[in-house]
């Protein structure tokens, strides 16, 4: 099976959209080649629009496309795309509750050597903040894909978090996104790992290493970070009284905070977040850096271990 | 049809209704809804906007966007004037369970395209609006010259985000779209020439590849004539610069910073409307 970024899966599904008469559109701010953009850009140039290095312009462009209508997409970085963006983000597209899909790339520290003013490990806590958005955050390409198509079907605004680095396959070809659903991918008694993105397959090498132990942990992929599926998060909890979150993101804000708020109101146990742990990002490679921020699966085992003897 | 007196009394009653809305609301922004009175009357009733108060979203309007939300007052009176809503909705401005919010809310306001309230987004969505129906196919047998009028204030100039769209509208030719700028030369801190001086705000346009018209924004004649011009000028986007009074129509409220955001008293309105020539309590 051939490793694949999330971020392909954005031009390529924009494409596969197009062809089915779906009324996409793409508003990109100079960064289609590296957001994969330029895909639809060169068989729809009329589904196109790059609005150049202005991102806030970026996202109102794709507002106002919108309440013309069509399905915006739009591109650049997540550091810019909803960082620098963010008022236009709140005050028109999620106050106005329009039908834009932001779909930026390069989040998270697997960007790598552009170095910490790249890596977007907010946009999770950010995003997921807003009345009406919905937060995807999809494991492999297989899985983008299906994220994808899933924003542009369900009306309303999405955040899809899209990243650069390669990945390996989580979910086979065609799999479908099933909203506000938590994939069970690995059923266990003593621990649960909740992971998103990235560290979905992270959390399976841990899973891994914990049965090395004798230590039988239940892999859950969030995927769906808001609306978050608590009833397969509580029932998961309850049943093995450990938690563990894993993302490759702040761990004030993000999946950790929002597994917190589930089971600290229906099913307090005793939890551990791995996660960037409040500090920016820095330069290397994005291996290097898994393991510098301590997001590998070894770590996440680690983690776990600890949260057994506690 | 176009009648400047019936334009001319909506103008009037709209401003009769701001300083009565604003009033009872206990707060809101007198200063640039005045300074737009005329112009948004001589959209609306001046046969500039073609819209429909009894289909909201009847595929054929020209859209209207008002970027100063601030200035939501004369886009409620105007609406209400129209048939969107009844006209007892005004009194409950800023109040809470109302449909008119202190700054538009397309969600809550019949007639309302797009929220808005932070200044400098209003000529991206219109930039995204006239893209958008650019092209489209309509289910009647009219022409498709469907326009995007944008009011903009000009200290919201100052939001470096408004030129990322005027760059964005002269390179994709967007012959739909109309900015108007309420050009009164006040904001909440004082005179836009202290706070940060626009320039000459015409010349910046026409070095961003505009077509511009500059009017007086109180003379109904210059408003509509140069409306109707930028609205059949379609080789690319087009904006009217329209020199205003802040507070204008209210001879203690005109040209004074200090009437941007503030409530007049019981005493002040009766002297406004007095002043207007509008009967007190007219807006229920």
């Amino acid at each position: 099976m051939s490793k694949k970024a999330t971020r392909e899966a954005l031009g390529a599904t924009l494409v596969e959209l197009a062809s089915e008469g779906v009324d996409v559109v793409a508003v990109e701010a100079d960064l289609s080649k590296s957001t994969t953009t330029n895909k639809l850009a060169d068989a729809y140039p009329e589904r196109f629009f790059n609005v150049g290095i202005a991102e806030a312009n970026m996202i109102d462009v794709a507002a106002g496309l919108a309440v013309a209508g069509k399905i915006p997409f739009t591109g650049s970085f997540a550091v810019f795309g909803v960082g620098r963006a963010y008022d236009q983000i709140r005050n028109t597209v999620c106050y106005s509750g329009l039908n834009v899909k932001l779909t930026p790339t390069h989040a998270g520290i697997t960007v790598g050597p552009d170095g910490g003013s790249h890596q977007m490990i907010e946009d999770l806590a950010l995003t997921r903040v807003l009345p009406g958005m919905r937060v995807l955050v999809p494991a492999d390409f297989n899985a983008a894909k299906a994220a994808i198509r899933c924003a542009a079907e369900t009306p309303g605004p999405f955040y899809v978090r899209l990243g650069r680095a390669t990945l390996p396959e989580v979910y086979p070809e065609g799999v479908e996104w099933e909203l506000g659903k938590a994939n069970v991918l690995r059923e266990g008694t003593d621990v649960t790992i909740v992971a998103c993105g990235v560290m979905v397959a992270e959390a399976l090498i841990a899973a891994d290493i914990l049965a090395e132990q004798c230590v039988s942990a239940e892999v859950i992929d969030a995927a769906t970070i808001k609306p978050i599926d608590a009833e397969t998060l509580i029932a998961s909890a309850k049943k093995t009284g450990h938690v563990v979150t894993c993302e490759e993101h702040s761990i004030i804000g993000g999946l950790g905070s929002a597994v917190a708020e589930v089971l600290g109101e229906n099913a307090p146990v005793p939890m551990k977040r791995v996660g960037v742990n409040d500090v920016f990002g820095t330069s290397g490679d994005p291996d290097e850096l898994m393991e510098h921020f301590g997001l590998t699966g070894i770590h996440i085992a680690n983690a776990a271990g600890a949260l057994l003897r506690r | 049809m176009w009648d400047r007196n019936t334009v001319e009394a909506k103008a009037t009653r709209m401003r009769g209704d701001i300083v009565e809305m604003i009033a009872t609301a206990g707060s809101g922004h007198p200063g640039g809804s005045l300074s737009a009175a005329d112009i948004v009357a001589t959209l609306y009733f001046g046969d500039v906007l073609r819209h429909d108060p009894a289909n909201p979203s009847w595929p054929a309007r020209d859209r209207f966007i008002l970027s100063k939300g601030h200035a939501a007052p004369v886009l409620y009176s105007a609406l209400a004037e129209a048939g969107y809503f009844g006209r007892d909705h005004l009194a409950t401005l800023r109040k809470l369970g109302s449909i008119l919010q202190g700054h538009p809310d397309s969600k809550k306001t019949p007639g309302v395209e797009v929220s808005t309230g932070s200044l400098g987004q209003g000529l991206s969505i219109s930039c995204g609006l006239a893209a958008g129906l650019r092209g489209g196919e309509l289910p009647e047998n009219v022409t498709d010259d469907r326009t995007v009028f944008c009011l903009l204030g000009d200290g919201e100039l100052q939001e470096g985000q408004v030129w990322e769209a005027a760059m964005f509208a002269a390179h994709e030719n967007l012959g739909n779209l109309v900015a108007i700028v309420d050009h009164n030369g006040l904001q909440i801190d004082g005179a836009c020439t202290e706070v940060m001086c626009l320039g000459t705000v015409a010349d910046k346009f026409r070095a961003f590849d505009w077509n511009v018209t500059e009017v007086d924004g109180h003379d109904l004649d210059q408003v509509r004539d140069a409306l109707l011009a930028a609205k059949a000028y379609s080789a690319g986007p087009s904006v009217v610069i329209a020199h205003t009074i802040k507070g204008k129509g209210v001879s203690f409220m005109e040209g004074e910073a200090g009437w941007h955001g503030k409530a007049p008293s019981p005493e002040q309105v009766a002297a406004a409307l007095i002043e207007l020539n509008v009967i007190e309590g007219s807006q229920a």
